[in-house]
């Protein structure tokens, strides 16, 4: 057999990144971080104070303290209570709080959006006159404006009573984001479950296998590959949802809310106003890294196709 | 050779198959007229250019395909009903193995959907894998086999469930020439100790006279039988070697080629394939 393992070792094999190269990836990262920021600085310091204005319009902003304070005052004022007010709590734990809040809305509504994904694009490949049915709707849905129904939800949820419990206005919230969370989750599903090679299908055809049973052996797991980049555009939709959502429907516990309020306080503290949305962008790299686990826990079903 | 239809003797039997394709560009004669016996235990060759409709018959035994006239018997039956009875095993020219099982899981997925139980199938499993010598890579992941390895995972894949018949399709078609007479060897002894039938689609004449009791010639437009050619060296002959450097193995290789031509092969047309 040392034939073989030679062979073997010639095959190609997963690959595994080595340490050097994380540690690259994550300097990079965080090179990239310091690039916006010098460009930043740069531009402040360089800009007029009005800004670049062409025609009337201006293209460039100004660079007042006013309209782009100093990154390093963003940072400070992070440490900095949120308000003047005596115990009043330091503002990224302020910030922190409303995107723990987000980001467990999101989560919900990135469940019920994968689930009901999952169904459509599940229906859709077992039932063929479901996908010339459905389809067309499912891609009109995302066409509706977001604002539009948003407060429709909210009204809808606030009218609903079952015995005692009562619709709570995150779910609301929650049932926006998923309403943007399933549409790349149907459309990855399906493709994915009509992905398998004619081979694998022809083999389980010649097994006699049933409908089922070529789901789960073949269709299921050849589908994993599309699912997962639908998952994370999933994910990125209902944090998105989540936040826009948060707005159009007055939720106020959350990042959404908390951008437009500090936003609101910006003539007195600019650096204040871009603290939420530090937040928010923490609160997507959160999200993509939980879904990134996902991928983790699946990835035998990533395996290079073998032939 | 038994011509009885019914008997335990016939594994294939096909009278009078034609089989048509709708394409755009209107009705293309896929087979005409093709009658076909394959006894139990004997292996079939079926050779001839592309388009002669050699995998276009085989796909009809495996019931892929029905055929368009004429009917085909697989040990009595319809092909759909020996496909339910599981009488044939399959192996295609790509080892169409799910990237995302093991050697093991590949090798025992037929029992798996069939509802054999746990420990019978690992011991199945572990035989087969003896059988086609990979009991070392049973945990590995196709991805990290050669190609030879995965057509060698296909092969006892096929070989699950003891088919008295084997469909095989170009199964070494994309391997290299050595890989490739190392498992037709192989194959030839597999075979040998399964005692099942094989229908083998191939377009390499030595391979062909190599490992089959008859080779069956085929030609296109439409794709039909134009011979038939009886090897005539029997299984106490050990498929090895020194069988390709004999005389007879020579003369059934240029007795193939005539047929395939049609023609007798001068010396000038000699410098082979």
């Amino acid at each position: 057999m040392t034939a073989d393992a030679a062979q073997v070792l010639r095959a190609r094999r997963p690959r595994a990144r080595s340490r050097a190269a994380r540690v690259r990836v994550a300097l990079l990262g965080v090179l990239g971080v310091l690039a916006v920021a010098a460009a930043w600085e740069l531009y402040k310091a360089l800009g007029p104070d009005d800004g670049v204005v062409v025609a009337g319009t201006r293209v460039l902003p100004r660079t007042t303290d006013l309209a782009m304070p100093h990154t390093w005052e963003m940072v400070a004022r992070l440490l900095e209570p949120t308000t003047s007010q005596a115990g009043a709590a330091p503002l990224w734990l302020t910030v922190a709080q409303a995107a723990l809040v987000s980001l467990a809305i999101a989560g919900v509504g990135w469940v019920v959006g994968t689930l009901v994904g999952v169904g459509l694009g599940l229906l859709m490949q077992v039932w063929r006159v479901a996908e010339h049915g459905l389809l067309p709707w499912i891609v009109l849905s995302q066409t509706v404006p977001l604002i539009a129904f948003a407060p429709v939800v909210r009204s809808w949820g606030a009218r609903i009573e079952i015995a005692g419990w009562q619709w709570p206005p995150w779910l609301s919230v929650a049932v926006i984001a998923s309403y943007l969370a399933f549409f790349p989750v149907a459309i990855g599903t399906l493709k994915g479950l009509q992905s398998p090679q004619r081979t694998h299908l022809e083999l389980m055809h010649s097994y006699g296998a049933s409908r089922w049973q070529t789901l789960r052996s073949v269709r299921l797991p050849a589908a994993v590959p599309y699912l997962l980049p639908a998952l994370r555009l999933g994910a990125a939709s209902a944090v998105i949802g989540t936040v826009v959502a948060e707005v159009s429907t007055g939720y106020l516990d959350g990042i959404g809310r908390q951008l437009v309020a500090f936003a609101g306080q910006a003539s007195g503290d600019p650096a204040k106003a871009w603290a939420p949305i530090f937040g928010a962008i923490a609160l997507g790299l959160v999200a993509a890294g939980l879904v990134g686990l996902v991928g983790v826990a699946l990835r035998t079903y990533r395996r290079g196709e073998a032939s | 050779m038994s011509e009885t239809i019914n008997g335990d003797g016939v594994a294939v039997a096909a009278n009078g198959v034609g089989k048509t394709f709708d394409t755009r560009s209107g009705e293309v004669q896929a087979l005409t007229g093709v009658d076909l016996r394959v006894a139990a235990g004997e292996f079939v060759s079926l050779i001839g250019p592309s388009g002669c409709g050699k995998s276009t018959l085989m796909r009809l035994l495996a019931d892929l395909d029905s055929p368009s006239e004429g009917t085909i018997e697989v040990f009595g039956k319809t092909p759909a009903q020996a496909r339910r009875d599981q009488d044939y095993g399959i192996a295609f020219q790509q080892a169409g193995l799910l990237p995302w099982r093991t050697v093991a899981a590949n090798i025992g997925l037929p029992l798996e959907l069939h509802g054999t139980d746990r420990a019978a199938r690992a011991a199945r499993v572990a035989e087969l894998a003896e059988l086609v010598g990979l009991s070392d890579f049973a945990d590995r992941y196709p991805d990290q086999l050669s190609g030879g390895m995965q057509q060698r995972v296909a092969i006892a894949r096929s070989l699950a469930e003891q088919p008295r018949l084997l469909l095989m399709d170009e199964p070494f078609g994309a391997l290299d020439e050595m890989t490739r007479e190392r498992m037709q060897a192989e194959l030839s002894r597999i075979v040998g100790e399964s005692g099942a039938a094989v229908v083998f689609v191939t377009h390499s004449i030595p391979e062909a006279v190599f490992l089959s009791d008859r080779v069956v010639v085929m030609s296109p437009r439409p794709g039909r039988i134009t011979g038939v050619v009886d090897i005539g060296i029997g299984r106490d002959v050990p498929r090895d070697e020194a069988l390709r450097e004999t005389t007879a193995f020579f003369a059934k290789v240029t007795e193939v080629r005539e047929a395939l031509h049609g023609t007798p092969v001068t010396a000038s047309g000699r410098e082979g394939r």
